[in-house]
């Protein structure tokens, strides 16, 4: 989230697509009623009446996989409308900025830009650039009047995407489809904020990363980014999924969102040359020329001393991809399938029924030497061996279940989607012999290490160099328990040396060696200082000579009155509620809306340096004066401009986004273009992945969702027997209509198949779902949960994952998988 | 006493403290929570659920948990929560949690118990055997190289890559930050690169 949780109190109107917060966020309600009680609206886009739409003041349907069509028209509606916030789109976004001639778009080359090469379904973005002057700097047009400017390229696009061509690929009434666009498009005043909340209802699309852009686009029309009560927010989906994935757990990242380098990044300068943008924009702060001091403070937080100047602080001992490798999620199934694998850890997951295409899934165990599964319970991942259709004696895999403890038996952080990092304590000893996975770690890290110091081995040097110093060591010098404070500690950074400020006369001392370091802006690119984790630093810090967890801080002090809570717990970065603040105020530092100042720059109150000039509210994206002053900054500064990206060359498919079908979806035709679906996405090409689009065989829309009572694959809810109880069983939702078409009825036992498996399930007739009319035809969607699997309960009452019905084809940018659009036939069992 | 709970709380920290002491519930409603609690000591967590981050409150008796609630201090949830929220303490009080590591050996059609120490031998085993067969220090590929007539040519070169792909790993978004830290500080010293977690579905 770029917001938080309690800040959706402060929004005029909330949008929810993408997103089901009543029944996946179901506290989140309490700040989302909040705000309604003070007269906001609340909006839900969903393909099904949702607890959220129920509770929503106005509720529009869309066929699965249309929201980039739904975006698209609300982004035309804005611009003919003139709803945007033209201060904020010249000064704060690159709507002026001028783009190459050269570039087309897909109202030139029907659906897709300038440079595609369809034999590499690869895009040469030489042309999705901007003009430069001889200085290099951007050039830009204020007025957004020339034909090559951001701002009339992207009319230029969605000047397609008119209402009638809207609903007839959506299928939602037109009536409701202009009045969320009204309300959503009435956010462009600059005393109302308007916040999107979307979860996998959106990522988990082949434009996946493409629905975020078209909002994304939307929020800087709209001047919503930055403001309290606004902003795009990401529910995610598990407890510590935003740490996770903070942590660097992906193919593709290191703790803090350094990328994982290559095999051509032969060094550590080459390596931050890559990974580091320049600007020649004068008011640009380009947050990333940092990358130096956070890539060398992370490989000392790894290596410690063994990292030294002469050896790049242990950059070679890092694995490297090759360049333009992809190892993520479905890559991994797919190499495993073809028995490329010999091992494999399922660590707190269970990929037999969270997997696209769970049957590839379950088959790829299948040819493993051995799997470590290690969780609460047994699950389908770890007795896979055992599964339906499995013969074990066939089956050659060695299977190791580590039972690991719960977040109760143990002490640590985890960070919600609001970015906040709070302290949890353990409240009694691990249940049985179940140990905390810190102890399961350190275990395997001293007993693979001990190998290699009595055998030797391969290339032994990055194991034998890592620094381990998380407790006390027996005679064998194995850290004997871990504890998860020193881990802390090591996140956040020490400063390995006294460093002393050189440009005052005498130096003065910025820096003990041994303390831990206060935040990021002290972290030195020279071995100076360590950090496992940049955007942790400030987590836990040295506080009038104590030691301080600002994870556990519980202070209670509302200072803003917006609910930005600053003494609870912590916030990444530097305890920031709300990131990009700076675009929350005018030129002059002063917020947009008085009413609800995030931010504001009190121009006499004197700095901690001296200088007149304070910032006032959350913590600043920055300390600089406002853009108006000689040294204000540009307040993105995470963007190398400055300004946030309408124009986004970062993608694969596009700079901005363009509507295609699914891969799976039951139109032989894009209404809006002649390309059908993305064209850059990866197909798998085994006749274990192949799709099934406009096939009679399968002819409903489908799409998974959860609900309240249980959690992803259910493999820990499934154990609860007050939720078990409260939701025992898969069901299907289909509407009065398909159900009186396939003659079936409420409660009946079916079977929901696709082309890649089959699942037995509750029918479930609704009025929740309607049959959609497309281009004049109806299409029927249907959906169902996916918490279920076969080894619990036991007897088989609660049937199996839907997972063994969606498509393992990824979305162009993140491979995530595009669960939410794929068809399917229901059947009587 | 004139302690309310938020001020208890505070001053416990979070650490264990006995309960009887601040409990500012209405009185009518805290006698028969009292019952249960009245000896409990109480420590803070947050949901393992969702993305919420709500606070629940953990009461402990004897080394068993014997209640949990939300937190009333909570900002977010302000002791609210939801029906997964209400039920943690049924992940602990659940005879279907694995009280010992399990083992199946290939082929075999059921698990059987084993000691910690010999599966993670085991296991230790495995991971070096295959590092050991399949880490790879150098990997050549061809890349572009600019001539001195400024053409590009492709050509063979070698790469340092200090890497396996024979083992991969997933998980997990069900992990403390600091074990998630550890956990791929471990899996990249063996020089893995196929890892993952929830975030990538």
């Amino acid at each position: 989230m770029t917001n938080h949780w309690i800040d959706l109190k402060n929004a005029n109107v909330i949008l929810a697509m993408g997103s089901n917060p009543a029944s996946n966020h179901p506290i989140s309600m309490k700040w989302i009623k909040r705000a309604q009680d003070k007269g906001a609206k609340l909006i839900c886009v969903d393909p099904r009446f949702t607890q959220t739409a129920a509770k929503a003041d106005l509720y529009a349907p869309l066929r699965s996989g249309t929201d980039l069509a739904f975006l698209g028209g609300m982004i035309k509606y804005i611009l003919d409308n003139k709803l945007y916030f033209k201060e904020y789109v010249v000064n704060y976004t690159n709507a002026s900025h001028l783009v190459n001639p050269d570039f087309k778009g897909p109202a030139d080359l029907d659906g897709l830009f300038s440079g595609f090469n369809a034999e590499t379904k690869k895009y040469d973005k030489a042309t999705w650039s901007f003009q430069k002057d001889e200085n290099g700097i951007v050039l830009k047009d204020p007025t957004l009047e020339d034909p090559n400017c951001v701002f009339q390229l992207l009319k230029k696009q969605y000047a397609r995407y008119t209402p009638e061509k809207v609903v007839n690929i959506t299928g939602t009434p037109m009536d409701k489809l202009m009045a969320v666009y009204k309300l959503f498009g009435s956010t462009g005043q600059p005393n109302q904020a308007g916040t999107e909340c979307y979860a996998m209802g959106w990522t988990q699309h082949t434009v996946g990363t493409q629905n975020i852009r078209a909002m994304t686009i939307i929020q800087q029309l709209l001047g919503n980014m930055g403001i309290a009560g606004g902003g795009i927010n990401a529910l995610r989906g598990e407890a510590n999924v935003q740490g996770s994935t903070d942590q660097g757990l992906l193919f593709h990242i290191l703790p803090g969102y350094n990328p994982v380098p290559n095999a051509a990044q032969v060094d550590l300068a080459t390596y931050i040359k890559d990974n580091t943008p320049t600007t020649k924009e004068p008011k640009s702060v380009n947050w990333w020329a940092n990358r130096n001091k956070y890539i060398t403070s992370y490989l000392k937080a790894t290596y410690g001393d063994a990292g030294t100047k002469e050896n790049d602080f242990g950059y070679s001992w890092m694995p490297k991809l090759d360049v333009g490798m992809n190892a993520s999620w479905l890559t991994i199934f797919d190499k495993m399938y073809k028995g490329e694998f010999e091992g494999f850890f399922a660590w707190g997951q269970n990929p037999a029924c969270s997997g696209a295409n769970s049957n590839k899934t379950r088959q790829a165990m299948t040819k493993l030497k051995w799997l470590v599964n290690v969780n609460l319970f047994d699950n389908e991942t770890g007795s896979f061996w055992r599964g339906p259709g499995m013969n074990p004696k066939d089956i050659q895999t060695e299977v190791f279940m580590l039972p690991c403890c719960s977040s109760m038996e143990k002490e640590g952080s985890i960070s919600n989607s609001g970015r906040w990092a709070q302290w949890r304590y353990k409240a009694i000893e691990p249940i049985g012999k179940s140990l905390p996975d810190a102890e399961i770690i350190n275990e395997l890290f001293f007993k693979v290490k001990e190998l290699y110091k009595k055998e030797g081995g391969a290339y032994a040097d990055p194991i034998m160099n890592l620094t381990w110093n998380y407790g006390e060591k027996d005679a064998s010098g194995k850290v004997k328990h871990v504890d998860i404070h020193r881990i802390a500690k090591e996140i956040n950074g020490y400063w390995l040396e006294d460093v002393y400020d050189t440009k005052v006369d005498p130096p003065k001392l910025i820096g003990k060696k041994g303390d831990l370091v206060t935040s990021f802006p002290s972290l030195q690119a020279d071995g100076t200082t360590s950090s496992g984790n940049w955007i942790y630093c400030n987590s836990y810090i040295l506080k009038d000579g104590k030691e301080v967890n600002m994870m556990a801080r519980r202070g209670k002090d509302d200072p803003t009155g917006l609910g930005l809570y600053p003494g609870w717990t912590w916030a990444w970065p530097v305890n920031r509620r709300i990131i990009y603040n700076r675009a929350s105020v005018d030129l002059q530092g002063q917020p947009w809306d008085p009413t609800r100042p995030l931010l504001k720059w009190n121009a006499t109150k004197l700095a901690a340096t001296g200088k007149p000039g304070v910032w006032e509210g959350d913590i600043p994206d920055g300390p600089a004066p406002p853009m108006a002053y000689p040294d204000g900054k540009l307040p993105f500064i995470m963007k190398a401009d400055g300004v946030a990206s309408i124009f986004g060359p970062g993608l694969v498919e596009g700079p901005f986004p363009e509507h295609y079908e699914a891969l799976e979806c039951p139109l032989e035709e894009n209404a809006m273009s002649k390309q059908r679906v993305n064209p850059t996405i990866k197909i798998f090409g085994d006749k274990i992945d192949a799709s099934f689009s406009c096939d009679a065989r399968f002819p409903f829309v489908c799409s998974t969702y959860r609900v309240s009572e249980h959690w992803q694959t259910g493999l820990m809810t499934r154990h609860c027997s007050w939720l078990l109880e409260m939701q025992p069983q898969n069901f299907v939702e289909m509407s009065i209509e398909l159900a009186k078409e396939l003659k079936l009825t409420n409660g009946e036992l079916v079977i929901v198949s696709s082309g890649r498996g089959e699942v037995k399930a509750i029918a479930m007739v609704t009025e929740r779902l309607k049959p959609f009319k497309i281009m004049n035809s109806t299409v029927h969607q249907v959906g169902l949960p996916w918490h279920f699997g076969w080894q619990f309960p036991e007897d088989g009452s609660g049937y199996d994952s839907a997972n063994l019905l969606t498509p393992n084809v990824g979305d162009a940018n993140t491979m995530i998988p595009e669960s939410k659009a794929f068809m399917v036939n229901v059947r009587k069992a | 006493m004139g302690v309310s709970r938020r001020d208890f709380l505070k001053l416990s920290g979070g650490t264990v403290l006995v309960a009887s002491l601040g409990v500012n519930l209405n009185p009518a409603k805290a006698y028969a929570q009292e019952l249960r609690i009245k000896n409990a000591k109480q420590t803070t967590t947050v949901c393992p659920y969702c993305s919420v981050g709500c606070g629940i409150i953990v009461y402990q008796e004897n080394g068993k948990i014997i209640n949990t609630e939300g937190d009333p201090d909570h900002p977010i949830s302000e002791g609210s929560l939801c029906a997964k929220g209400s039920s943690v303490i049924q992940l602990v009080d659940v005879e279907t949690r694995v009280p010992k590591p399990l083992y199946r050996e290939p082929g075999a059609t059921a698990w059987k118990q084993v000691e910690w120490d010999w599966a993670l031998d085991r296991i230790a085993r495995l991971v070096k055997d295959s590092r050991d067969k399949n880490f790879k220090t150098v990997k050549k590929a061809k890349v572009k190289e600019k001539q001195p007539d400024g053409t590009e040519i492709m050509v063979e070169k070698e790469f340092v890559v200090n890497r396996m792909d024979s083992i991969a790993h997933i998980g997990s978004a069900a992990l403390d930050n600091e074990e998630c830290y550890l956990l791929q500080k471990l899996v990249r010293s063996w020089g893995l690169v196929y890892v993952e977690h929830q975030a990538r579905i």
